[in-house]
């Protein structure tokens, strides 16, 4: 799709961090809001767990997922993917200071290095520091007893195609760019982005069991409790829902759909089960979208549990 | 790792340079919100914003062409708002056959899609000018200042101490892949995807255990060095009637250029 290819480099690079400017007001305040609160979680979490260890171990961690980025490899014609790392510093540390660490590494790149901007700090670290370690950790939390590779490279997988939803949803809720437009170009990106840091994260822990086992703190032995699985899906649904209500400019969106014409050719599998992104036979606008949302989301989730089963099953036989 | 030019004119003396973290970081802050909310197509507004950031700047005697090169950064990801161009409804005053379809450029998204890439490069040449003026502790003394958590400033502090250590560690890695990478006749050697991922994912597995090993030793070093879970600075600042003044008058004036943009 030649609209596609135009728009998926540019939103490749803007995918993850949102500049100054894009964002609304409201939307700012809202993301901000919610991040101030996860965080706060965080911070209370991870001051119970570690104790004073913490500061240098985290702010080592962080430096190590900044420095980590910039280990790339070729993916195809010049292009290169590098690691993100929430997943990774998830399923190694933990959701809280997997958030704390990410947060780090985001703020410093919007302080420093100005990938990312100041205002819009708070839905970066919305959408990369919590959403995302948020996703892996449900994930990988929910699926790790029945095969643990397969589990972390969902996790590492669906942090990146969740996260790249809710960008979509925060850039057209603030009416800069047409939903129909973002998040097709976004979710057949960031699918594919998601293929990658799913292959790294894996090859890095699968390295780090084999070295130091003792590091690996979420082991597939741990007693889980049944709360997480549902956390994890109930934020991916969350964003999921959200994403019809941010249309601020509908009619945008369907002159965009009408124009190019492409509303159904551009996007990933999932959208082609659901033709236009509506749930076929509800007139409802709005409701017929969630409910394609709502139904990928669930159809994701099943899938990869019935995948893990079956390899679990035949690795134990 | 080529970071040291950020600090590049840091060290210098002005009257920008001596204000206060908080009040350059409150300053920052109050002008990209002021560039986020003023409504698109008012041109004056934003030459009035660049004309305070130039003002800044100078004061702050940091070349200007400098800043405003380095804030192209941010132009390739605004490009994402292109689409404003042709979805906004509005007058057409191109169109534009692409193929199959009638492209229409409307004015009223044009005007949308050039003032989403102005407010995103003044406000990067706003931080710019931020970072190029507040060496990294006041900012992250700043930071702690105005609230945000102790552990997660100490992260972000520790973040930044090592962040040069470990990015030369993963390029002494990289250089070690590139220097094993022999390829015959200068033809390339095909290896799928997924092999070559692994390497990176072995790699970034290994640069882990590194770090994680060096945070060990920091921390052993650090408790023998009387560590207790504090970070102590012998730098305690208070605000002068200086910095509150330069703040006043600054946020004066953004509500000024914002009455004007709204009247």
């Amino acid at each position: 799709m030649m609209w596609n290819s135009v728009l998926a480099p540019v939103l490749e690079r803007a995918a993850m961090h949102i500049p100054d400017g894009f964002l609304s007001l409201p939307v700012i305040v809202v993301c901000w809001i919610l991040s101030a609160v996860a965080l706060g979680f965080a911070v209370r979490e991870t001051n119970k767990q570690l104790g004073e260890r913490q500061v240098p171990l985290m702010g080592v961690l962080a430096a190590f997922i900044f420095a980590g980025q910039m280990i790339n490899f070729q993916v195809a014609g010049g292009t290169s993917g590098h690691l993100i790392g929430a997943a990774l510093a998830t399923i190694l540390l933990g959701p809280w200071a997997a958030m704390l660490i990410m947060t780090a590494v985001v703020t410093v790149q919007a302080l420093f290095f100005q990938d990312g901007g100041l205002i819009a700090l708070g839905a970066n670290i919305l959408f990369m520091a919590v959403v995302a370690p948020l996703v892996s950790y449900g994930i990988y939390r929910s699926l790790r007893n029945l095969h643990q590779w397969v589990a972390a490279a969902l996790a590492a997988w669906a942090s990146v195609v969740v996260a790249a939803i809710g960008v979509s949803v925060a850039l057209a809720a603030s009416g800069t760019i047409a939903l129909g437009v973002v998040l097709p170009a976004m979710a057949t990106v960031h699918v594919l982005i998601g293929i990658g840091e799913a292959l790294i994260t894996v090859g890095a822990l699968a390295f780090i069991s084999a070295a130091r086992p003792d590091l690996m703190t979420l082991q597939p032995a741990e007693a889980g409790s049944g709360r997480w699985p549902m956390i994890g899906l109930a934020v991916a649904l969350v964003v999921a829902l959200l994403s019809p209500l941010a249309s601020s400019s509908p009619d945008g969106l369907e002159r965009v759909a009408e124009d190019f014409g492409f509303i159904d050719r551009a996007m990933g599998p999932f959208y082609q089960i659901i033709p236009d992104y509506l749930f076929p036979g509800v007139s409802n606008e709005a409701l017929a979208t969630i409910l394609a949302g709502v139904l990928g989301t669930l159809l994701m989730f099943g899938v990869t549990w019935l995948l893990a089963r079956r390899l679990q099953r035949r690795e134990a036989s | 790792m080529h970071i040291s030019h950020l600090d590049q004119y840091v060290g210098l003396d002005s009257r920008i340079h001596r204000l206060d973290g908080r009040i350059k970081f409150i300053g920052t802050l109050a002008f990209v919100l002021a560039c986020t909310v003023t409504p698109p197509g008012r041109w004056g507004a934003f030459l009035a914003l660049w004309l305070l950031w130039a003002g800044c700047t100078a004061l702050a005697r940091v070349p200007h062409g400098l800043l405003l090169r380095r804030g192209l950064v941010a132009l390739p990801f605004a490009l994402a708002a292109v689409t404003l161009a042709f979805t906004r409804p509005g007058e057409a005053l191109v169109t534009l056959p692409i193929w199959r379809w009638q492209v229409r450029v409307t004015d009223q998204g044009l005007i949308a899609f050039l003032s989403v890439m102005v407010k995103s490069w003044l406000s990067v040449l706003m931080a710019l000018l931020l970072a190029a003026t507040t060496s990294y502790p006041a900012l992250m003394q700043a930071l702690r200042q105005l609230g945000v958590p102790r552990l997660l400033v100490a992260i972000i502090s520790f973040m930044y101490r090592y962040l040069f250590v470990l990015a030369d560690e993963a390029q002494r890695l990289m250089r070690a892949r590139e220097a094993r990478s022999a390829q015959p006749d200068g033809r390339r050697v095909r290896r799928p995807i997924a092999w070559r991922a692994r390497v990176t994912g072995h790699m970034v597995g290994n640069l882990f255990l590194r770090s994680y090993e060096r945070s060990e030793r920091v921390y052993q070093a650090m408790l023998s060095r009387g560590y207790a879970g504090d970070l102590r600075t012998l730098d305690t600042r208070r605000l002068t009637l200086y910095d509150v003044v330069a703040l006043l008058v600054l946020v004066l004036a953004l509500v000024v250029i914002e009455g004007w943009a709204y009247r």
